[in-house]
C-alpha cells in the first residue's frame, strides 16, 4: 500500500509519509508530535490512547493510519479553542479529576464524545460510556463529577 | 523498648532505601556559581531518622548497598535576583500531588501566594540527594524541612528588608507577598530585596515554623500544581520526551524468567538500514529511527535461550512457608507469654491466610530517554528514585556517578512499582552503541512481566480470647510478604509477631501499603472471626480491645457516617476493618451484595475514616484515601498474578483486570483534621482497610469465610 501523505487533524492538514498500516498513535506521538495522546496497553482496553475520529471515540494505538486518512482526527491538543479550554477540561480542573494525569486526555476525549450524543446524561450513563477507560490511580468519582460538571454548564449555555 | 528499635521494626525489607553514594560537593561558592546572585537557604539534614535506615537486605534480587547515612544536606531553597523563589527537592511527583502539597508548604511560610514558589524536583544534578519518594516519607520528613528553609529565607529576607530602612527587622511585615515597614509607608517586593545579594546561608537549628493552626496556605484545598498542563495534554511524561535525533529502543526478552542465552544471529537486524544492534551478555537490543523499525529489526533476530524449570501458582504458598533463613525476622520481640495466653482463654483460634502477588500497572509503563554527551550520560526517566537510579546506571557503565544525570519528569504514577533502573539502563546501553539519544517505552506486557510484584505471602494466626471479649493471645507469623503493619494495634497481654523471610518464584518489592494490606486483612479478618465466635458485633469487640484513642476515634467516625449496627438491606452484609501505620489511623466499613445465581460480589458502598495529624490539603487528601480505596479494590476482590514455570500468563488488561468505573461504589470518606499532631503522608495506609472490610462484608451477607485475596476473581462458588 503507499505511504500515506497527509492527516486533518485538530482542523488542519498535516503533511506526513509514513506506512499506511502504521499505529495512529505511533504517528500522532512520534511524527506530529502530539504526545497528549498516550499509551497504556497497545490492545484498545485501557483508553488512554483515545481520539475522536469523525466525532467518534477510537483507540488510536490499534487503528492503522491508512485507516483514518481524510478522516477528522481530533486529540486533546484540539480542544482548547482561542485559549478558551473545552469545559470538560474546566470542569476536569475543577473537579480534581486527576491525580498523575497519565489517563487524563483519553478520559477527557471519551467523556467529550459521550456529551456531545447526550448533552445531560445520567450517571449510570457516564458509568457505562467510560468503562473502557483506566485509571490506576483511582479518581472515576471525580471524573464522573467532573462530566457532570460539563454537561450542567452546557446547559446553561 | 528503644526508639530505635521501634524504628527499626517499622521498616518494611521490600522498601528500597539507597543512601549517597558520594557526599554532595557543592561548596559556597560553587553554588553562587551554579545558581547566580540572591539568596540560597540550605537544609542540613540534621534528623538521622529522616529516611528509613538501610535494611540488611535491600529491594530482591539487586545486591546489597553499602550503609551510610544520608547525605548532610536535605533540601535547599533559592531566590534569585529576580525574585523566583526555587525549591529544590530529590523527590518525585506521581501523581501524589507533593509538588502542590510542598509548595503550600514553602508559599506558607514565606507568605507569598503559591504561583511564585516554583519546585525543582528528582534531578540528580540541582536537586539535593533523596534516597527515594516512598514509605509515605514526603510529608513528615520534607515537608518539614522545607518548611524551615522557607522560614530561614522570610527570615533573612526580612532582615535585608531592615538593614536597607535601617529599622529594626521585628518592626518589618510581609503583605501581599511585599516587605512593608512598620506604618506602610515604605515597601519592597521579594525581588529588590533579593537585588545584589550573593548570600549562602545554612538555616540555624533553632529555626521555629508556623504550626497547623497557624497556617493559611498550607490546610487549604490548592488546586494541583500545573494542573492546567495535564488536562491539556501538554504535560511532558518521560516517554513524551523528544530530543534531536532520537531512535526507538526495543529490547529482545526471553519467554521465560531466569533464561540464559544459548545462541543469538543477529544478522538479519543488522542489515537492516539505520539500525544499531547490542548484544551484550544475556542483554539484546535494538534501537531504530521508528517504532516500526525497530519492532522488525527485533523479529530479524533468531535467538535461543535455556530456561530452568520454574514453579507457578500451583503449589507457591507451600514454598512460600519454607523460609531461607536470610533476613532479620522483622515481628520484633514477644510480649509476655503466648502459651501461658492461650491457657487463659475461654476460647481459641487458628487460621491461615494467604495473598497472592499482583502487579502495579502504572498507566505509563516504564520509560526512558538516554543521551550520551562527551561521555556524559543524562537519562530522563519516570522513577521514584532518582538517585538510586543514577547509582544503578553508573554501575552497570562503570562510571562514576558525577558522570551521570537522573531527570525524573512527574511520572505517569508508582505505586512502589517504579524503584529500579532497568529500562533506564537498557536505554543507556542503546544510546552508547548508536551514539544518538535512544528513547525506550515498555509494552504494557513488559510491564507486567519484567517489573517487578507485589509480595505473595501466607500468614497464620493463633489466638486465644476470654467469654467477655478480652483477646489473651496473639500469634502471628508472616511468610514472605512483609513486615509492614505487622504489629498488632489491640491491647493484648501476649503476643509472638514474626515476619519470615522466603525465596520467593517472582521478583517482588515495594507497592503501595506494603505488606501492611496482608497483615491487615489476616488480622482484621481473624479479629472478625473471633466476633463472630463471641456473637459478638464486631464493632464492640474491636472497641473493647483497642486503648489507641486515634484509632478508636476513627473506628466510631466511620461506624457513625456508614451508620454500622442499623437495620440492613436484606441479602447484603456489612463489615467492618481498622488499622495503624506509618503514622496514619484508617477504619472502614463496606457493604456488600453477592448474586445469587453468579455468585458475582458487588460492593455496594464504602465509608472510611481516615486521620494523619494536621492536614495540608483536604481535597487532595480526600483523592488519596478514595484512590486508595479505588485501588485496593482489585487487590481485594480480582487482582492476581498467574504464572507457570517463569512465565506471567495474564500479562496484559484484558487478561488482568483492574478496578474500573463500574467497579467502584459510592465511597464516603471522614478526614479527621488533627492539628495538634505533626502531618504523617496519606498516600499508602488508607488502602489496608478495604479488602478485609469487604472480606467480613461477604462473611456477613452469606456466611462464607474467605481467607485468600484475591476475595473473589471469578465470583464465589
Amino acid at each position: 500500500m503507499p505511504n500515506i501523505t497527509a492527516l486533518n487533524v485538530n482542523g488542519k492538514k498535516l503533511a506526513v509519509n509514513v506506512d499506511s498500516q502504521a499505529s495512529l498513535l505511533g504517528v500522532l506521538r512520534n511524527e506530529l508530535n502530539l504526545t497528549g495522546t498516550k499509551y497504556g496497553c497497545g490492545e484498545a482496553q485501557c483508553g488512554a490512547c483515545t481520539v475522536l475520529i469523525d466525532g467518534q471515540p477510537t483507540r488510536s494505538c490499534i487503528t492503522q493510519v491508512g485507516k483514518v486518512a481524510g478522516k477528522q482526527i481530533l486529540t486533546i491538543e484540539g480542544l482548547e479553542k482561542d485559549g478558551q479550554l473545552h469545559p470538560l477540561q474546566e470542569a476536569f480542573l475543577r473537579a480534581d479529576a486527576m491525580q498523575c494525569g497519565y489517563c487524563t486526555s483519553g478520559m477527557i476525549m471519551s467523556g467529550v464524545s459521550l456529551l456531545s450524543k447526550n448533552a445531560h446524561p445520567t450517571r449510570e450513563e457516564i458509568v457505562r460510556h467510560m468503562d473502557g477507560n483506566i485509571c490506576r490511580c483511582g479518581t472515576y468519582l471525580r471524573i464522573v463529577n467532573a462530566i457532570e460538571m460539563a454537561s450542567r454548564k452546557e446547559s446553561t449555555k | 523498648m528503644s526508639r530505635e528499635f521501634e524504628v527499626e521494626t517499622e521498616v518494611e525489607r521490600y522498601e528500597l532505601s539507597a543512601e549517597p553514594a558520594y557526599n554532595f560537593g557543592f561548596d559556597r561558592r560553587q553554588f553562587i556559581k551554579v545558581f547566580g546572585g540572591g539568596i540560597a537557604l540550605i537544609v542540613p539534614m540534621t534528623n538521622l531518622l529522616a529516611q528509613p535506615t538501610p535494611q540488611r537486605q535491600g529491594e530482591s534480587g539487586r545486591g546489597a548497598f553499602s550503609q551510610r547515612m544520608p547525605n548532610e544536606i536535605g533540601a535547599w531553597i533559592h531566590i534569585d535576583e529576580g525574585g523566583t523563589i526555587s525549591v529544590y527537592t530529590g523527590k518525585a511527583e506521581m501523581g501524589q500531588n507533593i509538588r502542590t502539597s510542598l509548595t503550600q508548604a514553602v508559599a506558607d511560610e514565606l507568605h507569598v501566594p503559591v504561583n511564585m514558589v516554583r519546585l525543582v524536583m528528582g534531578d540528580t544534578d540541582v536537586t539535593p540527594f533523596d534516597a527515594g519518594t516512598f514509605g509515605s516519607r514526603t510529608t513528615p520528613t520534607m515537608a518539614p524541612q522545607l518548611r524551615r528553609a522557607a522560614a530561614a529565607a522570610r527570615e533573612t529576607l526580612i532582615a535585608l528588608a531592615a538593614e536597607q530602612w535601617k529599622v529594626e527587622p521585628s518592626t518589618v511585615r510581609i503583605v501581599d507577598a511585599r516587605f512593608v515597614n512598620h506604618d506602610a509607608s515604605k515597601s519592597l517586593t521579594i525581588a529588590e530585596v533579593a537585588k545584589g545579594q550573593k548570600l549562602v546561608k545554612t538555616i540555624p537549628a533553632d529555626i521555629t515554623t508556623t504550626p497547623p493552626k497557624q497556617w493559611t496556605v498550607a490546610g487549604t484545598s490548592v488546586p494541583k500544581v500545573a494542573g492546567r498542563d495535564f488536562v491539556t495534554g501538554t504535560h511532558q511524561y518521560a516517554s513524551d520526551l523528544k530530543r534531536e535525533g532520537v531512535l526507538f529502543g526495543k529490547v529482545v526478552r526471553p519467554a521465560n524468567f531466569n533464561s540464559t542465552l544459548v545462541s543469538v544471529d543477529t544478522k538479519g537486524a543488522e542489515a537492516i538500514p539505520g539500525v544499531t544492534v547490542v548484544h551484550d551478555g544475556d542483554f539484546i537490543g535494538v534501537a531504530a529511527p521508528d517504532q516500526q523499525t525497530a519492532t522488525r529489526a527485533v523479529n530479524a533476530i533468531a535467538v535461543n535461550w535455556r530456561a530452568p524449570g520454574q514453579p507457578g501458582n500451583a503449589g507457591l504458598f507451600e514454598i512460600l512457608r519454607k523460609t531461607n533463613g536470610q533476613g532479620r525476622d522483622g515481628g520484633g520481640r514477644p510480649v509476655g507469654s503466648v502459651t501461658d495466653g492461650m491457657a487463659a482463654a475461654d476460647k481459641k483460634l487458628e487460621q491461615t491466610y494467604t495473598v497472592a502477588y499482583i502487579a502495579h500497572a502504572p498507566l505509563e509503563p516504564r520509560a526512558a530517554v538516554a543521551e550520551w554527551k562527551d561521555d556524559k550520560l543524562t537519562v530522563w526517566t519516570g522513577s521514584q528514585r532518582p538517585f538510586g537510579i543514577r547509582g544503578e546506571l553508573a554501575e552497570a557503565f562503570r562510571i562514576p556517578e558525577e558522570r551521570v544525570r537522573v531527570i525524573v519528569p512527574d511520572t505517569g504514577s508508582g505505586y512502589g512499582g517504579k524503584h529500579t533502573g532497568e529500562c533506564a539502563i537498557e536505554a543507556a546501553r542503546l544510546a552508547r552503541a548508536s551514539g544518538k539519544p535512544v528513547k525506550l517505552v515498555w509494552t504494557r506486557e513488559e510491564e507486567f512481566t519484567w517489573a517487578y510484584f507485589r509480595p505473595a505471602g501466607v500468614i497464620d494466626v493463633k489466638s486465644g480470647v476470654k467469654n467477655d471479649g478480652a483477646i489473651t493471645a496473639w500469634e502471628f507469623h508472616n511468610y514472605n510478604s512483609g513486615a509492614a503493619g505487622i504489629q498488632v494495634n489491640y491491647d493484648i497481654p501476649n503476643q509472638s509477631i514474626q515476619f519470615h523471610a522466603s525465596n520467593s518464584p517472582l521478583r517482588q518489592g515495594s507497592y503501595r501499603g506494603l505488606a501492611a494490606t496482608a497483615n491487615h486483612f489476616a488480622r482484621e479478618t481473624h479479629i472478625d472471626e473471633l466476633a463472630v465466635m463471641l456473637k459478638m458485633d464486631p464493632l464492640t469487640f474491636r472497641l473493647t480491645n483497642i486503648k489507641d484513642d486515634r484509632l478508636r476515634a476513627v473506628l466510631e467516625a466511620t461506624a457513625k457516617s456508614f451508620g454500622w449496627g442499623k437495620s440492613k438491606t436484606a441479602g447484603r452484609g456489612v463489615g467492618i476493618a481498622c488499622g495503624f501505620e506509618k503514622g496514619g489511623y484508617v477504619a472502614t466499613c463496606a457493604e456488600v451484595s453477592v448474586d445469587q445465581k453468579t455468585g458475582v460480589v458487588k460492593i455496594e458502598r464504602v465509608n472510611e475514616a481516615f486521620e494523619c495529624g494536621a492536614i495540608v490539603n483536604p481535597v487532595h487528601l480526600h483523592n488519596q484515601v478514595e484512590g486508595a480505596i479505588v485501588q485496593g479494590i482489585g487487590g481485594a476482590l480480582f487482582e492476581s498474578v498467574e504464572f507457570e514455570n517463569g512465565k506471567i500468563l495474564n500479562p496484559k488488561f484484558s487478561r488482568y483486570r483492574v478496578p474500573r468505573f463500574s467497579d467502584v461504589p459510592p465511597i464516603e470518606i471522614v478526614l479527621i483534621d488533627r492539628k495538634d499532631l505533626a502531618s504523617a503522608g496519606a498516600g499508602e495506609t488508607p488502602i489496608v482497610g478495604l479488602a478485609p472490610a469487604v472480606g467480613n462484608a461477604i462473611f456477613d451477607a452469606t456466611g462464607k469465610r474467605l481467607r485468600s485475596l484475591p476475595l473473589a476473581p471469578k465470583g464465589l462458588s
